[in-house]
C-alpha cells in the first residue's frame, strides 16, 4: 500500500511541507517511513534518532498535530487516505526539518539543585525501602524526549522559556526531593526558578508523555502542595513558629 | 499545503481528532449543574421528605433571621471545594478559559499570562481549607444517609435510601481521592520508614492514591448524583414521584 507523507522541510526562518509517497508494510512506523524517504527520495532529510525502541526519546515530533515519537507510532493507525503530517516539534526552533534546537532544556536542568544524600548509618551504608523509592522511580523513566515540554502551553503558547522550567524539569525536581535519602531544599528554587506556578494543571504533558509518567498528579501537584506548606499556609506557618521544626518533617 | 513551523491564533492545529468534544462536554456539563444547583439551592423549598433531606441543604441550618434560601448558609464549602479542586481546575481553564483549549491547540497569546501566581488564581492555594470542611461535610452527609433508613422510629429502606446512601458513597470517593488530602496524609513524607507512623501514613497514602487516580471519574459521578439526589427528593416532596418504599 502506498500512503502519502506530508514532511516538513526547511529551517526556522521559511519552510514548507513537501509530500513524499512512500511504500506501507507490516508494523511500520512512522520513522521507517521517513528513513524511506531518506533512502529513496531524499537524502538531505534531516531527522534525529537513535534506537527506534521509544527509549532514547530523539525522535519527537508532531504527528498529524500531535506530540509523538516517530519510533512508536504505527502507520496503519493513520489509514484514513489523508496524507500524514509529519512536522517538529513546535516550542523549540527549528535547526533543519524534522530537527529542533533542545539546548535551552540542558540549561534550565543545570538550575536544580544536585541530590544530596544523608550521612551514611554506623555501617557505613544507606538503606531505604523499595516502597518508598517507588514514587520516584517513576519520574526516572523519563527518557528526555520533551514531547511535555513541546505540548506544554506555557512554553508552545505563551513563550514563557524565562520564568518556567516546563514539566521534564518539575519531574526531575520531584524525583530528587522526594527522594527518601535526599536532604536538599529545593522548594524555593521549584515556586521562584522553575516557576511551578505557570503551571495550571491542565494535563497535556501527562498525556503525551511516552512513558506513562503521571506528570501532573504525581509530579506537578505534589509539589505545589509542598508549595502550600512553606509559603501559603497560616496553619503550617503557626506550627512551625511554635515547633521550630522545618516544613517538611523528614528534611 | 504550505506554513511554517510556528502555531498561531485560537483553536489553530493539525490536530483531526474530535479534540473539542472532552472541554465541550464538561463546559456544558459543570454549566448544566451550575444553573440547576442555583435553582434548587435559590428556591428554599421541597428539600425533605420523610426521613430525607437534599444534599444541597445538608448539614441544615434552620436560622430565622437568614432572609435567604437556608442552601446558602452552607453551600460556600461545598462549592469552594469543587471550584478549587485541581481536576475542575483543568477542565473549566480548559472550557471556559480556554488556555489551552486541548493539547497541542492554539489559544489566545500576549495576554500577560501567568498562570496561578498571582490574582486571581493564586488564591487556589487555599484548596486544603475547604478540604478539611469537605471530610466533615462527608460524615454529616453519612449521617443524613444513616438516617434515611428510619421511617417513623422503625428501620425501612426507601429508594431515597439507596439514592442518599450511593450519593454518600460517590462524594467520599471523591473527597477522599483529594491531592490535598494525598498530601497531608502521608504524600509530603519522603522517608516513610525513617518517620513516627511511617507505615501506617503509607498505606493511607496508598489509599488516598487509589481514589485520587479516579478523581476524574468520582468528581463527575459525584456531581450528577448530588443533582440527583436533589432532584428525587424534590419530586418525591412534590407530589410528582412516588417514593418506592423497599423494606
Ligand atoms: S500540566 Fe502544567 S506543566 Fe503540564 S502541560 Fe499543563 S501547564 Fe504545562
Ligand atoms: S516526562 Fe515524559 S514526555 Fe516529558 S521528557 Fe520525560 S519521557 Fe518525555
Ligand atoms: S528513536 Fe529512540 S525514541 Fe524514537
Ligand atoms: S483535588 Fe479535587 S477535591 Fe482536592
Amino acid at each position: 500500500m502506498e500512503t502519502t507523507m506530508s514532511v516538513y522541510r526547511g529551517d526556522k526562518n521559511s519552510g514548507r511541507f513537501v509530500d513524499y509517497k512512500v511504500k506501507q508494510f507490516e508494523g511500520m512506523v512512522v520513522l521507517d517511513a521517513i528513513h524511506q524517504i531518506q533512502a529513496e527520495q531524499s537524502t538531505d532529510l534531516a531527522c534525529r534518532w537513535n534506537c527506534k525502541a521509544g527509549k532514547c526519546g530523539s525522535c519527537s515530533a508532531e504527528i498529524n498535530g500531535k506530540p509523538r515519537l516517530m519510533c512508536m507510532s504505527r502507520m496503519d493507525q493513520y489509514n484514513d487516505g489523508k496524507p500524514i503530517v509529519v512536522r517538529p516539534l513546535r516550542a523549540f526552533p527549528v535547526i533543519r526539518d524534522l530537527v529542533t534546537d533542545v539546548s535551552w532544556n540542558y540549561e534550565i536542568n543545570k538550575k536544580i539543585k544536585p541530590f544530596k544524600p544523608k550521612a551514611k548509618e554506623a555501617d557505613g551504608t544507606w538503606r531505604m525501602q523499595q516502597y518508598e523509592v517507588d514514587r520516584v522511580q517513576e519520574f526516572r523513566k523519563c527518557i528526555e524526549c520533551f514531547l511535555c515540554q513541546n505540548v506544554c502551553h506555557v512554553l508552545r503558547d505563551h513563550d514563557k522559556k524565562n520564568e518556567f522550567g516546563g514539566p521534564r524539569f518539575l519531574v526531575r525536581a520531584a524525583s530528587l526531593e522526594m527522594h527518601p535519602l535526599d536532604t536538599e531544599d529545593r522548594i524555593d528554587m521549584i515556586k521562584d526558578s522553575l516557576g511551578s506556578g505557570l503551571c495550571n494543571i491542565t494535563k497535556c504533558c501527562t498525556e503525551v508523555c511516552p512513558e506513562s509518567i503521571k506528570i501532573t498528579d504525581n509530579g506537578i501537584i505534589p509539589l505545589k502542595e509542598r508549595i502550600v506548606d512553606a509559603h501559603f499556609d497560616p496553619v503550617v506557618w503557626l506550627w512551625r513558629k511554635i515547633t521550630g521544626k522545618p516544613a517538611q518533617p523528614t528534611k | 499545503m504550505n506554513s511554517t513551523a510556528t502555531q498561531t491564533g485560537l483553536f489553530s492545529t493539525d490536530r483531526r481528532d474530535k479534540w473539542w468534544v472532552g472541554p465541550l462536554a464538561s463546559g456544558l456539563g459543570l454549566a448544566a449543574f451550575g444553573a440547576y444547583s442555583t435553582w434548587a439551592a435559590a428556591i428554599g423549598v421541597h428539600y425533605e421528605f420523610g426521613p430525607y433531606l437534599s444534599p444541597f441543604y445538608a448539614p441544615l441550618i434552620k436560622w430565622d433571621a437568614f432572609p435567604f434560601s437556608p442552601a446558602f448558609l452552607i453551600l460556600w464549602a461545598p462549592l469552594g471545594f469543587r471550584a478549587t479542586c485541581y481536576y475542575y481546575r483543568k477542565a473549566y481553564y480548559r472550557a471556559y478559559f480556554m488556555d489551552p483549549p486541548g493539547c497541542a491547540v492554539g489559544e489566545f497569546r500576549g495576554h500577560g499570562y501567568k498562570g496561578e501566581t498571582s490574582f486571581p488564581f493564586i488564591i487556589q492555594n487555599v484548596h486544603r481549607f475547604f478540604m478539611y470542611v469537605a471530610v466533615l461535610f462527608i460524615f454529616m452527609l453519612g449521617y443524613d444517609a444513616v438516617k434515611a433508613f428510619t421511617w417513623d422510629g422503625q428501620f425501612g429502606i426507601g429508594v431515597g435510601t439507596i439514592i442518599m446512601t450511593i450519593n454518600v458513597l460517590l462524594l467520599g470517593s471523591y473527597t477522599f481521592g483529594c491531592h490535598s488530602l494525598r498530601h497531608v496524609i502521608g504524600g509530603k513524607t519522603d522517608c516513610f520508614s525513617c518517620t513516627k507512623f511511617g507505615p501506617v501514613k503509607f498505606q493511607a497514602w496508598r489509599g488516598v492514591s487509589f481514589l485520587n487516580s479516579r478523581h476524574q471519574l468520582f468528581a463527575w459521578c459525584s456531581l450528577f448524583s448530588v443533582g440527583f439526589t436533589d432532584f428525587y427528593i424534590r419530586m418525591c416532596s412534590m407530589g410528582i414521584f412516588t417514593d418506592v418504599r423497599l423494606l
